[in-house]
């Protein structure tokens, strides 16, 4: 008898339930349509159209048959292997540094910050120049407090010119990796350090059985993206040495543009779809992770 | 005792990260108080300091700088309109994705995700090459759409992410007051999600500001191209005037690291629901 007594003023709700359920679908429909008309246009089509152009299996052979490219497959290895490596060790270490609570070093923090907070084009111009072999700052310094006549070629030895570049593109991206980890060390909660020093737990103990074992999924995490972005780092190389000298020191990411602005655009094509399987399994397990929630 | 040491520690870890950090800006900054000379013996201080080289660069006296406020005026534009596009595009999906659940939202949430992970430099020539075929080229709507493109994964899913932590009952609430969809959206979303929205328009409007590949590749015309291009045509000559060139670009860094410093808590705070594109 209850049953019936509740049904009975249920029924009408449920009518206007189902009128607000085709509301609620339709206007779903209607603001996610930008979106989708921008994914369609811009990354769609684009996408569709570049596998298209890919279809020549000649500019394929062309592209292993060149030298640069070989060299350019290693180059990006190493650029991410040294980078991302170099990067999250310095980044780990610093925001230990920086979660000790002065108020100095917050100050210190602010300044810090700044390589991420300035646009790439003046920095890394600015690098340019500084490193510039013949009248270039660093190697003018050298001269005046070593008495080096001859400083080293910066951007004009192969090697040291690679070098550079991993070094411009640490200096733009520690600061923010630096910040996450931060958070990630400030999310510790600090109990465990009492308890530990307490029980007389080094500074060593202390880091490998609190703060790793908490920061190992967010280390791992940003590792990863970190991996993706400094494989897509056009500026650090382009703007610095424009891959040079003598296209030596090319990247996966400035290649397709050398090609292209050497009206070779089908070669341009190629090294982008041949770099696809680098990265996709990268995306792939990264949206799975991401889309879980942040701190997966 | 101790408690010296310990400062000294850390002033020992302090020091090189200054120095690491602040050089290259430090060098940005003297060259462009810096006459030629000064520049080219590579001095750590001018003999002479001068603003001579803003004088320059703000009377447009150079003929890399013959379009200097056009072109900041460019970056300016097609920044604010990156910034407004991408706030309309991404508050509307992610409205529909985590409120109104709408069917699909989820795939397109990860498609939009895998985007934003795919580096953008190997979307470049795709885009270029589209671009083209709309007939776009050369049109300073390309760049933007392009910006907005880039900017709109990120966007959406943060403000994803924002929404999911709006409690349920008030949409149940104003669903139960007869509010239609639009009517939530307008009176109960947008007012909570004001804080996130501010951080998301900064980043699409800062992303847009900075860029420079997807600039140099879409656009052509000197007159057309934001100060970034503008900057980079310095790299066709060797002997090219830096100290100008530095002027230059300070003040077009400055506006965007001042913006950073503004709003650099909500940055920080956008953070830690994710991450930021570095």
């Amino acid at each position: 008898m209850s049953t019936a007594a509740m049904t009975a003023p249920l029924a009408a709700p449920r009518e206007d339930a189902s009128a607000f359920t085709r509301d609620r679908a339709m206007w779903g429909a209607i603001m996610l349509a930008p979106y989708v008309l921008v994914f369609a246009v811009m990354v769609v089509y684009p996408v569709a159209y570049g596998l298209w152009l890919g279809l020549n299996w000649n500019s394929y052979r062309a592209l292993f048959a060149d030298p640069i490219f070989i060299r350019t497959v290693v180059n990006t290895i190493v650029f991410l292997f040294v980078a991302v490596n170099l990067k999250f060790l310095i980044a780990l270490g610093l925001s230990g540094f920086f979660v000790q609570q002065r108020p100095w070093i917050r100050i210190v923090l602010v300044l810090f910050i700044l390589p991420w907070a300035v646009p790439s084009i003046p920095t890394i111009l600015s690098f340019r120049v500084m490193l510039n072999p013949e009248n270039g700052m660093l190697n003018q310094q050298l001269f005046q407090w070593f008495g080096i006549m001859e400083g080293p070629g910066w951007l004009t030895d192969p090697t040291l010119a690679f070098m550079s570049s991993i070094f411009v593109h640490i200096w733009k991206s520690l600061p923010f990796w630096t910040l996450i980890l931060i958070t990630g060390r400030l999310a510790i909660a600090a109990d465990l350090y009492e308890a530990a020093s307490v029980d007389g737990a080094n500074r060593w103990q202390q880091f490998r059985f609190i703060t790793w074992p908490s920061l190992a999924t967010l280390y791992v995490t940003s590792t990863m993206l970190s991996m993706i972005w400094t494989l897509g780092d056009f500026n650090s190389v382009y703007l610095l040495t424009g891959g040079g000298p003598g296209d030596l020191n090319h990247v996966l990411a400035t290649l397709g543009i050398r090609y292209m602005r050497n009206n070779n655009l089908d070669l341009g094509i190629a090294s982008i779809i041949v770099a696809m399987p680098l990265i996709l399994p990268m995306v792939f397990v990264m949206v799975k992770r991401l889309s879980k929630g942040p701190d997966a | 005792m101790k408690k010296f040491l310990d400062e000294g520690k850390l002033l020992l870890v302090a020091i090189p990260v200054l120095v690491w950090t602040l050089l290259p800006i430090y060098h940005l900054f003297v060259l462009s108080i810096s006459n030629q000379e000064s520049m080219l013996a590579g001095k750590l201080w001018p003999d002479q300091p001068t603003l001579q080289n803003f004088q320059i660069v703000f009377a447009q006296q150079h003929y890399y700088l013959h379009n200097f406020w056009r072109q900041m005026f460019n970056s300016f534009l097609i920044a604010v309109a990156t910034g407004l596009i991408t706030l309309f595009v991404a508050t509307f999906a992610a409205f529909a994705i985590a409120r109104l659940k709408v069917k699909g939202g989820r795939t397109i949430m990860n498609l939009a995700l895998a985007t934003y992970l795919i580096p953008a430099a190997f979307l470049a020539i795709p885009m270029y090459k589209a671009m083209g075929s709309y007939g776009l080229l050369n049109t300073q709507a390309s760049l933007i759409l392009a910006m907005v493109a880039l900017a709109s994964p990120y966007a959406i899913w943060v403000l994803k992410q924002a929404s999911d932590k709006l409690p349920k009952e008030l949409d149940e609430a104003a669903v139960m007051d007869g509010a239609t969809s639009i009517q939530l959206f307008r009176l109960v979303y947008l007012p909570l999600m004001k804080p996130s929205m501010v951080v998301i328009g900064i980043y699409a409007l800062l992303l847009a500001w900075n860029e420079y590949l997807y600039a140099f590749l879409l656009l052509s015309s000197e007159k057309a191209v934001p100060l970034a291009v503008g900057l980079g045509l310095f790299l066709s000559a060797d002997d090219a005037p830096w100290n100008l060139l530095m002027a230059a670009g300070l003040l077009y860094a400055i506006p965007p690291a001042l913006i950073y410093y503004l709003f650099r808590k909500n940055m920080v705070g956008g953070l830690t629901s994710g991450a930021v594109k570095s």
